[in-house]
C-alpha cells in the first residue's frame, strides 16, 4: 500500500512542472483554470436556483448527443459537438420537466431517471461503435486533462494562443464572463426574486433556457477534458466555496474564479505528485480548499459557529435557515 | 409480499451455495453469433451465465426494495450521491490485500457511503448551502477521490490486473462466487429487515411528524434505511457501476410509483421490476459480449418507467389525457343539459321538450351544433330525440337540476359569504356546478339558511325538486316572482 504513494520529492513536485516542464503542465493547469472558471461561473446561477443537480444531469447526458453527433457528421468538429450536446441539453430539460409535471414522481427522481438513461444509452452507443467513436468508456467518466498539449497549437499572427482544446475553453470561459456581465442584472433579479424579474419585463422562461444553454456549452467544452462527473465538481465547488465567504453575487463570481486558479495549481501539483489523473486531483484540490474555508470561514465556518455557539448573547442566525437534510421528508 | 419473496430467496441461495464453482469469473466466452449465445444463456450452461443471472436477479430485488423507500421519501438523489461516494472505499476496500476481495470492498465502501450521506447533511445543515449543492458537491468529490485511488491502483505492477475498472459500468459476467453468496446475504438482510420494520418504515416515510410523536426513533430508521442502501448499492456495483447504480434504485420504484398507490405494492413491484430489468441486462450483455452490464439494465428499467409513465391505467400521461377528455365531454353535456333548463325555465316550464332551435339560440350556436350535442345526451341517455325537440329523460333532468342547482347555489354564496359582487361570481360557478359533490352541496344549503332564490333572483331547484323530477313546479314558482 505504501508503494502507492510517492516520495515527496520537492523539486520533482513544486519546480519541476513550472520551470522545465512548463510547456506541458503550464498548459494543463491553464486548461484546468479555464474549465473550471466557465463551470463555476454558471455554477454559482444554477446553486442560486437550486438547479445544482440539473448540472450533474446534463453533464451525464449530452454523451449520447455528442456519440450521436459524431456518427451522424463523423467529425469531431467543434460545431457538430456543439450542436448534438445542446440538442441533448435541451432534451434533458424538457424531459425532466414534463416527468415532473405530467406525473407524480418529484423532480429528483425525475432528473435521476432522465439523465441515468440517456447515460445508459451513450455508454452503449460508445460500446456499440468502439471502432468509430474515438470516446472510450472511462474517458466518458473522468477526462484526460493531460492530453490537452498534445493538441497543435494555434497562431494567430505570430502570436501562440495555446493548444485547440485550451483556446476553445477559453473562448468559452470569455463568452460565458461576457454574457453575465451583459445580463448581470436580469440574471440577478431573476435567481433571487422571479416574480420582481417578471415584473421588470424579464422573461423566466428564456432566462432558464439560457442559463441551460450555457450550461450546456461549457459542460460539452469541458467533457473531453474532465468527463462527465468531475464537471459536476467544477460547476459546484468553487461557487460553493465562495459563497461560505460572501453573500454578494459579484464577489463570489470573483472569488469563483480564484478557486478556480488556486485549484488547478494546487490540482497539478497533487497530481504530478501522486502520479494519478490531474482532472480528478483538480476537483479533489477545490474540495480541500472548501474543507479548508468550511472550517475557518469568518460568518459560515466551523469555528466561527463553534464560538457564537458559546457566546449565547449573539443567537446564531445560520443554524436555523436550513433545513436538516437527513429528516425524512 | 414478503414471505412469498424471502422463500423465492432462499431458493436462490441455495442454488448460489450449490453452483458449481470451478468455472467462477470465466469471462473468455467463445465468439460466437448471437443465435448461439441466446441459447446458451437460456440454456444456463455456463457457471458464469449463472453467477449473472442469480447475480442481477439479486441486486434488482434488493435494489428495488429499498429504492421504493428513497422515492416515497424524495431523497432518490441520495441514492445518486450515495453510489458515486462508495468508490473511494471500494479503492481503498481493494487496498487492504490487494485483490478484490469482497468483503474488504464491502466494508470499505459503506464506510465510505456512510460518510458521505454524513458529509452531505452536515454542509446543509451548517451552511448556507443547500442540500442539492451539498449532494452534487459530495457526489463528484467523492468520485474524484475514488478515480485518484484508481488511476494510482492501475500504475502499480499488481493493479492492472485489478478488475477494479469493472466497477464503473459493471460487468455481471465477472461475479464470483463469493460476491454471490455476499449479495445473497445482503439481499437476504434487506428483505428481512423491511418486513420486520414495515410499519415503521411505512410510518416514517409518509408522516415524520407523527411517527415521532409516537415515540419512533425516526433517526434511526433513517440511518438504518441508509446503512442498508449502502450495502445493496455495494453489492450491486461489481453488476451494474458505481455510475448507474442509482438508476436501479430511483427508476423502478418510481415506474411502481406510478402503478399503485400502497405501499406494500409499491415495493414489491419495485422488486419485481428490479428484478425484470436486471435480467433483461444480463442477458442483453451476455448476447453482445463487449456490451457493458449497467448500461443494458438501465436502458431495462427505463423501458418500464416509460411503459408506466405512458400507459399507467391511473397516472399514466395516456390516461390522464383520456380522463381530461372524458372530463370535458362530461362537462359539454352537462352544460348542454343547463341549456334545456334555462330554455324551459324561460317558458316557465309550461312545454316539456326544448326544439333544437330554441337550444340553437340559447347557446349561441348553429342548429347543426346543436344537433350534435342533442345526439351526444341520447348517447348518454340523458334526453330523447324526437322530431327536432329534445326532451329529457328522468337522469338527464335530475342531473339538469342539479347543475343549475349548483351554479346559483356557488353563487350565493360567494356573494353572501366571501363578499363578491354579484356580477363576478358567475364565471367561478361556470367551473365549480361540474365538481360539487352531493355533501358540498348540503353543507351550502345549511350555511345558506335554504335560500331559495341565487343573486340574480333567479330560482334555485330544491333538492325536492331535482330528486321528484318535478322542476316545473318549484321552478315555475321561482320565476314567476
Amino acid at each position: 500500500m505504501n508503494a502507492m504513494i510517492p516520495a515527496f520529492d520537492a523539486h520533482a513536485v513544486l519546480v519541476a512542472p513550472w520551470t522545465e516542464n512548463l510547456s506541458l503542465f503550464g498548459w494543463i493547469a491553464a486548461m484546468g483554470f479555464a474549465v473550471t472558471g466557465a463551470c463555476g461561473l454558471v455554477g454559482n446561477y444554477l446553486m442560486l436556483r437550486r438547479m445544482a443537480l440539473m448540472g450533474d444531469a446534463v453533464s451525464h447526458s449530452v454523451l449520447p448527443g455528442l456519440v450521436a453527433a459524431f456518427l451522424v457528421t463523423s467529425s469531431r468538429g467543434t460545431l457538430p459537438m456543439f450542436a448534438g450536446a445542446l440538442a441533448a441539453g435541451g432534451f434533458t430539460t424538457i424531459a425532466i420537466e414534463s416527468i415532473h409535471k405530467l406525473t407524480r414522481v418529484k423532480q429528483d427522481a425525475a432528473i435521476g431517471i432522465t439523465f441515468s438513461t440517456l447515460f445508459a444509452i451513450g455508454v452503449v452507443m460508445t460500446s456499440l461503435y468502439a471502432g468509430q467513436v474515438d470516446l472510450d468508456a472511462d474517458c466518458v467518466l473522468y477526462g484526460e486533462i493531460a492530453f490537452v498539449p498534445l493538441e497543435p497549437m494555434i497562431n494567430l499572427g505570430g502570436l501562440v494562443l495555446g493548444p485547440v482544446p485550451f483556446v476553445r475553453m477559453a473562448a468559452v470561459l470569455l463568452m460565458v464572463g461576457l454574457l453575465i456581465a451583459a445580463f448581470y442584472k436580469e440574471l440577478l433579479v431573476s435567481a433571487f426574486d422571479p416574480g420582481l424579474a417578471r415584473s421588470l419585463g424579464t422573461n423566466p422562461t428564456l432566462m432558464h433556457y439560457g442559463l441551460m444553454a450555457a450550461l450546456s456549452v461549457v459542460v460539452v467544452s469541458a467533457f473531453e477534458s474532465v468527463g462527465a462527473i468531475l464537471v459536476v465538481a467544477m460547476l459546484i465547488l468553487p461557487g460553493a466555496t465562495a459563497s461560505l465567504l460572501s453573500t454578494r453575487l459579484s464577489r463570489v463570481h470573483l472569488l469563483s474564479l480564484v478557486h478556480a486558479a488556486i485549484s488547478s495549481w494546487l490540482g497539478v501539483t497533487l497530481g504530478v505528485w501522486l502520479d494519478c489523473s490531474i482532472a480528478a486531483a483538480m476537483v479533489v484540490a477545490g474540495a480541500l480548499l472548501f474543507a479548508l474555508i468550511w472550517i475557518v470561514s469568518p460568518n459560515e465556518g466551523l469555528v466561527a459557529r463553534w464560538r457564537r455557539r458559546r457566546t449565547p448573547a449573539l443567537p446564531s442566525a445560520m443554524s436555523s435557515n436550513s433545513s436538516p437534510v437527513s429528516e425524512l421528508k | 409480499m414478503s414471505r412469498t419473496a424471502s422463500r423465492a430467496l432462499l431458493i436462490l441461495l441455495v442454488a448460489a451455495a450449490t453452483s458449481p464453482v470451478e468455472a467462477a469469473g470465466v469471462r473468455e466466452f467463445v465468439s460466437s453469433d448471437w443465435s448461439t449465445q441466446i441459447v446458451r444463456f437460456l440454456t444456463l450452461q455456463d457457471a458464469s451465465v449463472r453467477f449473472a443471472l442469480i447475480g442481477s436477479v439479486l441486486l434488482g430485488l434488493s435494489c428495488g426494495l429499498l429504492g421504493s423507500f428513497i422515492v416515497v421519501r424524495k431523497m432518490a438523489l441520495m441514492g445518486d450521491a450515495l453510489s458515486h461516494a462508495v468508490l473511494p472505499g471500494v479503492a481503498i476496500g481493494f487496498l487492504w490485500n490487494m485483490t478484490k476481495d469482497p468483503l474488504a470492498i464491502l466494508i470499505g465502501a459503506t464506510i465510505a457511503g456512510l460518510l458521505g450521506t454524513f458529509l452531505v447533511s452536515a454542509i446543509s445543515r451548517t451552511t448556507r448551502l443547500k442540500e442539492d449543492a451539498a449532494l452534487g458537491l459530495v457526489l463528484a468529490t467523492f468520485f474524484a477521490i475514488g478515480i485518484c485511488l484508481v488511476t494510482m491502483i492501475q500504475r502499480l505492477p499488481t493493479g492492472n490486473k485489478s478488475g477494479l475498472d469493472k466497477f464503473l459500468f459493471g460487468q455481471a459476467a465477472a461475479l464470483s462466487a463469493e460476491d454471490i453468496t455476499l449479495m445473497a446475504l445482503v439481499t437476504t438482510i434487506a428483505v428481512v429487515m423491511v418486513v420486520a420494520f414495515y410499519k415503521e418504515l411505512l410510518a416514517s416515510s409518509f408522516d415524520p411528524g407523527f411517527s415521532r410523536s409516537i415515540g419512533l426513533p425516526t433517526r434511526w430508521i433513517h440511518h438504518g434505511l441508509m446503512l442498508l442502501l449502502t450495502a445493496s448499492v455495494v453489492i450491486a456495483l461489481q453488476a451494474v457501476g458505481v455510475v448507474l447504480v442509482s438508476a436501479m434504485l430511483i427508476t423502478p420504484a418510481s415506474a411502481a410509483y406510478l402503478l399503485t398507490d400502497r405501499l406494500h405494492r409499491l415495493v414489491v413491484m419495485a422488486a419485481a421490476f428490479g428484478v425484470g430489468a436486471g435480467m433483461a441486462g444480463a442477458f442483453l450483455s451476455f448476447v453482445g459480449p463487449s456490451l457493458p452490464t449497467g448500461p443494458l439494465m438501465v436502458i431495462g428499467a427505463s423501458a418500464l418507467f416509460s411503459a408506466a409513465f405512458l400507459f399507467g391505467p391511473r397516472h399514466g400521461v395516456v390516461a390522464r389525457w383520456m380522463l381530461r377528455r372524458r372530463g370535458a365531454a362530461r362537462t359539454q353535456r352537462e352544460n348542454t343539459l343547463k341549456s334545456m333548463f334555462h330554455v324551459m325555465e324561460a317558458t316557465q316550464f309550461r312545454t316539456e321538450g326544448v326544439t333544437l332551435h330554441d337550444l340553437a339560440i340559447r347557446r349561441r350556436e348553429t342548429i347543426d351544433d346543436a344537433q350534435r350535442l342533442g345526439r351526444d345526451l341520447v348517447r348518454h341517455g340523458l334526453a330523447t330525440l324526437s322530431g327536432d325537440a329534445l326532451y329529457f329523460t328522468p337522469p338527464g333532468r335530475k342531473r339538469a337540476g342539479e347543475i343549475v342547482r349548483n351554479h346559483r347555489l356557488w353563487e350565493l354564496y360567494l356573494t353572501q359569504s366571501a363578499n363578491i359582487a354579484a356580477d363576478h361570481v358567475h364565471e367561478d360557478a361556470e367551473k365549480i356546478e361540474h365538481i360539487l359533490g352531493e355533501s358540498v352541496v348540503r353543507d351550502l344549503e345549511r350555511r345558506l339558511g335554504y335560500a331559495t332564490f341565487d343573486p340574480h333572483g333567479r330560482a334555485i331547484p330544491s333538492a325536492r325538486a331535482i330528486h321528484g323530477g318535478d322542476a316545473r313546479r318549484e321552478g315555475g314558482n321561482g320565476t314567476g316572482k
